[in-house]
């Protein structure tokens, strides 16, 4: 079976439309009648990729793919790259700015948010180039 | 599920203006008229403001019914006191209510001041898994039953203020008068067809405790001359500002404010918000006032008068009445709490089989390219994107659209001329 596919475009500059992405793949999830709390993660870590790749990264592309075992996630930017993904995968750390924190994000809890929520992650990473994290969540 | 909002076949127009503006996509139009799709509907009665010809109508029950009683027993909401001009005295409204025919009165405000004090209690004992949503808009706990099996968990025990003043006043009566239950009868005046549904079926409840909801604006009307022959009520009166204050958005928030509380109304907003807070997004609120109407219970379609002026009323009175005239007795909190789980019942799952599903959304997402994404609502669906599942589900068809069958019969010419002006292409 082809899995079913979902793409979206995330904007760099519009809050409010990061977590569209999430929003929409929830509403797709919920018709195929796949437990809540299955979709609740990967929710999760759809939101916090998106919120990462507008506050980081200037935005990206997002793809879902629904098979019959599982649902992966690929987000991909062309930002600054990760230097330290260990670091980065810590709770707590954070290289937001100022401003961004005072938005009431940047608590370092994206990235390790993401990995405690799915069940598969990958990070290619390269400074300068771009990121982009893979995730699996089993069905 | 039963609803309370009815469509008047004679007035429906067949347009799509109720369709389009339905929160839950719940109405088609077919043959002419706008079909309620009755599982899907949470009797929020958007249709029924929308509606130009007022062929969308809230539906109660009669004040006859009261006849069947030998002890009758009224429950009005607090929004009731907001429809009159000029009101200083709710006692007033109070005994008018006698003079219509009803034994006794037990205001809803009451007991909703019993649950304002309950939670706040639970809430510094922080009891609950937070956030708490409130169980007091019929509508919202419907939509959270369809829509966010994830919250239903965080719906609150509590049941709604007027079934609370249900149970205590037929408790009271049953003790004063030594009648049965069923020569009780306890009739609320409803703001909202959402409320008329819960009396007589109620989600998490074993039974209902209501044995009938009567029209706010038709009770309205024979107040009235009532009204203007009370002279020197007695004080019936037994809610003081907290429990009036719940009749508009931020009244039920108010008493809880030492929290992060959240008061929303609208149920577009609401819809947002649960989407928020479904994932987790709004990580540190308490509780959750949530109204489908706005600005809440006064802007229920059954009410008479103006939302925003009932509002103003509201607050004068409450705030002129600062003082509980009784409080009530809450040793029995078991009476507080509803019986059953609130199941989710699910509305949108396309196939029970995975892989059936899977195929039915990619034949959706395919067939959604395909149409032109106007979202005119010509084919009597509420866009192209639910005309697709529609199509894909077997309640439609791909000719349906306007643009399809036109695209049909052109064979191959030019046929831009047969598109009305809005939809030509250069």
């Amino acid at each position: 079976m082809e899995p079913f596919k979902l793409e979206f475009a995330i904007d760099g500059e519009d809050f409010h439309s990061a977590g569209e992405a999430s929003s929409e793949t929830k509403k797709a999830l919920k018709k195929l009648g796949i437990p809540a709390d299955t979709i609740r993660r990967v929710s999760i870590c759809m939101y916090e990729g998106e919120m990462n790749m507008v506050l980081h990264a200037n935005g990206g592309a997002v793809t879902v793919e629904v098979g019959e075992d599982a649902i992966a996630i690929a987000l991909a930017d062309s930002g600054p790259g990760i230097p330290d993904i260990g670091a980065a995968l810590s709770e707590g750390f954070s290289t937001a700015t100022n401003e961004i924190r005072e938005l009431g994000f940047g608590a370092g809890m994206g990235l390790p948010n993401m990995k405690k929520y799915c069940d598969e992650m990958d990070i290619q990473t390269e400074l300068g180039v771009g990121t982009t994290v893979t995730m699996k969540i089993n069905l | 599920m039963p609803i309370s909002v009815r469509l008047d076949k004679e007035k429906c127009k067949g347009c799509t203006r109720c369709v389009k503006q339905c929160p839950t996509e719940a109405i088609r139009v077919r043959f002419g008229l706008a079909k309620i799709l009755e599982d899907r509907c949470i009797d929020c009665a958007q249709c029924v403001r929308v509606c130009p010809q007022h062929a969308k109508r809230a539906v109660a029950d009669s004040l006859d019914d009261i006849k069947k009683f030998r002890h009758t027993i009224v429950l009005p909401a607090p929004s009731l006191y907001g429809q009159f001009n000029a009101l200083d005295d709710v006692n007033i409204v109070l005994q008018a209510l006698l003079d219509l025919g009803f034994d006794e009165v037990f205001e809803v405000a009451a007991a909703a001041e019993l649950l304002s004090d309950l939670t706040l209690r639970e809430l510094d004992e922080s009891s609950f898994e937070k956030p708490v949503i409130s169980s007091a808009c019929p509508a919202v706990v419907r939509l959270i039953s369809q829509r966010f099996p994830n919250l239903i968990p965080h719906i609150s025990e509590h049941i709604a203020p007027v079934e609370l003043a249900a149970k205590l006043a037929r408790e009271r009566a049953r003790a004063a008068t030594g009648l049965d239950d069923r020569d009780i009868g306890v009739f609320f005046i409803s703001p909202c067809p959402a409320k008329v549904t819960e009396a007589h079926y109620p989600l998490g409840l074993k039974e209902p405790v209501i044995d009938g909801a009567l029209s706010m604006a038709e009770v309205y009307k024979l107040l009235l001359p009532l009204m203007k022959r009370v002279k020197n009520p007695p004080k019936l009166r037994t809610a003081g500002f907290t429990g009036v204050g719940w009749a508009s958005a931020g009244g039920e928030a108010r008493p809880l404010r030492k929290y992060n509380v959240i008061s929303c109304d609208g149920l577009e907003n609401v819809i947002r918000l649960l989407d928020a807070i479904e994932d987790k997004f709004l990580p540190d609120v308490d509780y959750l006032e949530l109204l489908a109407c706005e600005p809440g219970c006064v802007g229920g379609c059954l009410t008479a008068v103006n939302p925003f002026a009932a509002r103003a009323r509201i607050m004068r009175l409450s705030g002129a009445a600062d003082i509980k005239l009784k409080p009530l007795d809450i040793d029995d909190v078991y009476k507080v709490w509803r019986g059953e789980r609130i199941r989710h019942t699910p509305t949108t799952i396309l196939d029970e089989d995975f892989r059936k599903a899977i195929e039915k959304l990619k034949r959706i997402e395919d067939l959604n390219e395909s149409l032109p994404g106007l979202d005119c609502g010509s084919c009597g669906s509420p866009g192209c994107h639910a005309l697709a599942q529609d199509v894909v589900m077997g309640y439609a068809e791909e000719t349906d659209c306007i643009f399809n069958a036109r695209a049909q019969m052109e064979d191959g010419g030019d046929g831009q001329h047969y598109l009305p002006p809005p939809f030509r292409r250069r």
